[in-house]
């Protein structure tokens, strides 16, 4: 077991002041991590003979930029977050395993994604074994990485303010096309309210990475993402 | 939208102008007259519109019949666009109820509240929004006047002027000479001098590839500057020369009939010319009063003018802090202050402001970049929050999406404005 022998580790800022106090601590598990891979394992290969099946193969996955894989048929919502600049690093494939729609919208992967932390750091360290430079871990020499902020079912439960949200909406309809309109800039509207709240708060915490995105939702407040949300899923 | 009797008028206002207008008046609904569709002035009247639901009686004046976007105008230069494709009627309001009158304003009683037109009708308001754009301070560059817009075209109003531009590109003899006399701060756009010259050694690249550009500006630096220094040496090296205030050029004269620019003493012949004179606010805000300098001095939070709080001026007109002129913060302040002006007439929530910017130029084929900024209202101004601007050295599959972005947006935006 190629991926056990490598101890991998990361950091996690201990002090919320930014000090320097950090603590290095392994990825995972990555025997266990093989084990919940399996369930991924009908659509995605590793090792020697790994092959494009359903999605493609996850050699080499730590630092490819996303969609990267010649030869794969990727989904647009890929390609586009690729365009914006996605990169799989650590935290991005923790965000993406956790729940792959927060991160690409239409994303074809059709998996509910990890709950838990620790299955999703021991799928990860399972991985890291199959990519020999991840860019973001190196080996010796560990990167810090602050602990990703999870959606609290508080903040998922807050009820919009619909009438703000239509204020608020006016921002992006200078963008967007309210009647749902797709040339160059996604559409917005339809989407389920939790959809859109998961998409707002991974701008806001610069997980996804367009620029203008995340300034957008970088100054909206947790209540503001949610009026909106109630606004986008009140029009046709 | 069911048709009532209020969306007829408002058809029929279009084609009838100034002379149904007042008659649509006196039903007891407050009256807002709004002058000048453009960016601001079309975003303006079709949110009153449309978010008071009839509650309020929504007047628009605006001469032309047709709004040729100066946004995407350089993209028509580069053959990125088509003209047509720039245009936008006004049918879209008045089907959302607002009430066009194609009319020039001509004078505006503040004490009577009322506006004056050219064709000699007069609007009463409960609320005046101002949004009518530049004009061109007389004398700043000597030699040139508007009645030189012709020989040196500005094409800094949408339309026929940058088709002119255009065509005397088209037609410089083979190795001629381009020249642009860039504006002083504030202008509207501030990329957009930039833009249209990397538009303009796009289209001469395959046209006229010997042929050469000079960009004279008074200023030192300008707008994304780094991005399209970039560009330019690697689409279009040795053809662009700029000359800065340093090498004189805050001291030029034009010759519009000999077709010459003298720059610090020195006369150089062109053979097309791009003039971009110093700014002001449109011509009926001074004639308002409310001017101070060049610009209308207002404040954020509703976009009222300091010195009349019955008006409400968008767009490049102000003088209102952080924002650049642009099409995309005339929308942006213009959604402020619908909002404001139908809380004052009808009780309807206000919200405190916010407002953004996102400013796309196109530097060649599939290269484009992007500076944004999100504002929001404090007493002085309206203060900056948050920005960013594409870096030199991207890889080029972001620079075409960003491009791909910008033709969305287009899309997004003027739907936005005019229905
Ligand atoms: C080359 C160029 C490129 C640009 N590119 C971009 C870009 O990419 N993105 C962007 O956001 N912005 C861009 N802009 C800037 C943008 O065009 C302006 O900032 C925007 O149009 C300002 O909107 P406004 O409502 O203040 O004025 P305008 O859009 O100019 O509208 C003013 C209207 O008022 C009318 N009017 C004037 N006086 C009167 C009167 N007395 N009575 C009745 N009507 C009157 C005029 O006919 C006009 O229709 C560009 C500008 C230029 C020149």
């Amino acid at each position: 077991m190629r991926a056990v022998a490598i101890a991998v580790f990361f950091w996690i800022a201990l002090s919320a002041s930014g000090g320097a106090e950090q603590e290095a601590r392994e990825i995972g598990d990555a025997r266990r991590g093989e084990t919940i891979f399996r369930q991924c394992a009908d659509c995605h290969q590793v090792g020697s003979d790994a092959k494009d099946r359903v999605g493609p193969h996850l050699n080499g996955i730590f630092g490819r930029k996303a969609a990267a894989n010649d030869g794969f048929g990727y989904s647009d919502g890929i390609v586009r977050a690729a365009n914006d600049g996605l990169v799989w690093d650590l935290r991005r494939l923790d965000a993406y395993l956790e729940n792959p729609k927060a991160l690409v919208s239409g994303t074809r992967m059709n998996f509910r994604g990890l709950a838990e932390p620790r299955d999703r750091a021991d799928v990860l360290a399972y991985l890291r074994g199959f990519s020999d430079n991840p860019s973001d871990i190196p080996e010796a020499q560990p990167t810090a990485r602050p602990r990703e902020v999870e959606l609290s079912p508080e903040i998922l439960a807050i009820v919009g303010d619909a009438e703000y949200g239509e204020y608020l909406s006016s921002e992006c309809t200078g963008c967007h096309q309210r009647d749902g309109g797709y040339d160059g800039i996604p559409s917005i509207t339809q989407w389920s309210a939790e959809d859109f709240m998961i998409a707002m708060q991974a701008y806001k915490r610069k997980i996804r990475p367009h620029p203008v995105m995340q300034m957008m939702a970088g100054r909206l407040s947790d209540e503001e993402i949610a009026a909106l949300a109630a606004y986008f899923g009140t029009i046709e | 939208m069911t048709l009532n009797r209020r969306n007829f008028l408002g058809v029929a206002a279009g084609t009838a102008a100034a002379l149904s207008a007042p008659m649509v008046m006196g039903q007891g609904r407050p009256r807002v007259v709004v002058v000048g569709g453009g960016a601001g002035g079309a975003t303006a009247a079709r949110y009153l519109a449309k978010d008071s639901d009839g509650a309020i009686d929504v007047t628009l004046v605006e001469p032309t019949r047709s709004y040729y976007t100066c946004f995407f105008s350089n993209l028509y230069i580069g053959g990125f666009r088509e003209i047509d494709s720039l245009a936008h009627s006004y049918g879209g309001l008045a089907a959302s109820g607002v009430n066009v009158v194609h009319d020039w304003a001509v004078g505006i009683d503040r004490d009577a509240r009322t506006v004056s037109l050219a064709g000699g009708g007069v609007l009463p308001y409960d609320r005046l929004i101002l949004a009518p754009g530049i004009d061109f301070v007389d004398g700043s560059v000597p030699g040139w006047d508007v009645s030189a817009q012709n020989a040196m075209p500005h094409a800094y109003k949408g339309g026929s002027q940058t088709e002119l531009l255009k065509a005397q590109i088209m037609a410089m003899p083979e190795g001629g000479l381009f020249a642009m006399v860039a504006p002083p701060n504030p202008y509207r756009c501030p990329p957009g001098p930039y833009e249209r010259i990397s538009m303009v050694a796009h289209l001469l690249k395959a046209n006229n590839p010997t042929a050469k550009i000079l960009l004279i500006d008074p200023k030192d630096k300008y707008s994304k500057q780094a991005l399209f220094e970039e560009g330019w040496q690697n689409h279009y090296p040795g053809m662009i020369d700029r000359i800065g205030p340093d090498f004189g050029a805050a001291n030029v004269e034009v010759n519009p009939v000999d077709m010459t620019v003298t720059i610090d003493g020195t006369v150089e012949k062109v053979d097309a010319c791009n003039v971009i004179p110093a700014q002001k606010a449109g011509r009926i805000c001074e004639l308002a009063g409310i001017t101070e300098g060049n610009w209308v001095p207002v404040s954020g939070h509703t976009m009222q003018s300091r010195l009349d709080e019955n008006i409400h001026v968008l767009g490049d007109a102000t003088n209102q802090g952080d924002m650049p002129k642009s099409g995309f913060s005339a929308n942006s302040q213009a959604k402020v202050a619908a909002m404001a002006v139908r809380g004052a007439l009808t009780g309807s929530r206000v919200f405190p402001a916010k407002f953004s910017n996102t400013c796309w130029s196109l530097i060649a084929t599939d290269d484009g970049v992007k500076v944004g900024a999100t504002y929001e209202a404090t007493d002085e101004k309206i203060a900056k929050v948050d920005g960013f601007i594409s870096q030199t050295g991207e890889n080029p599959d972001l620079r075409r999406v960003t491009y791909e972005e910008s033709i969305g947006w287009y899309a997004g935006i003027t739907s936005d404005m005019f229905g």
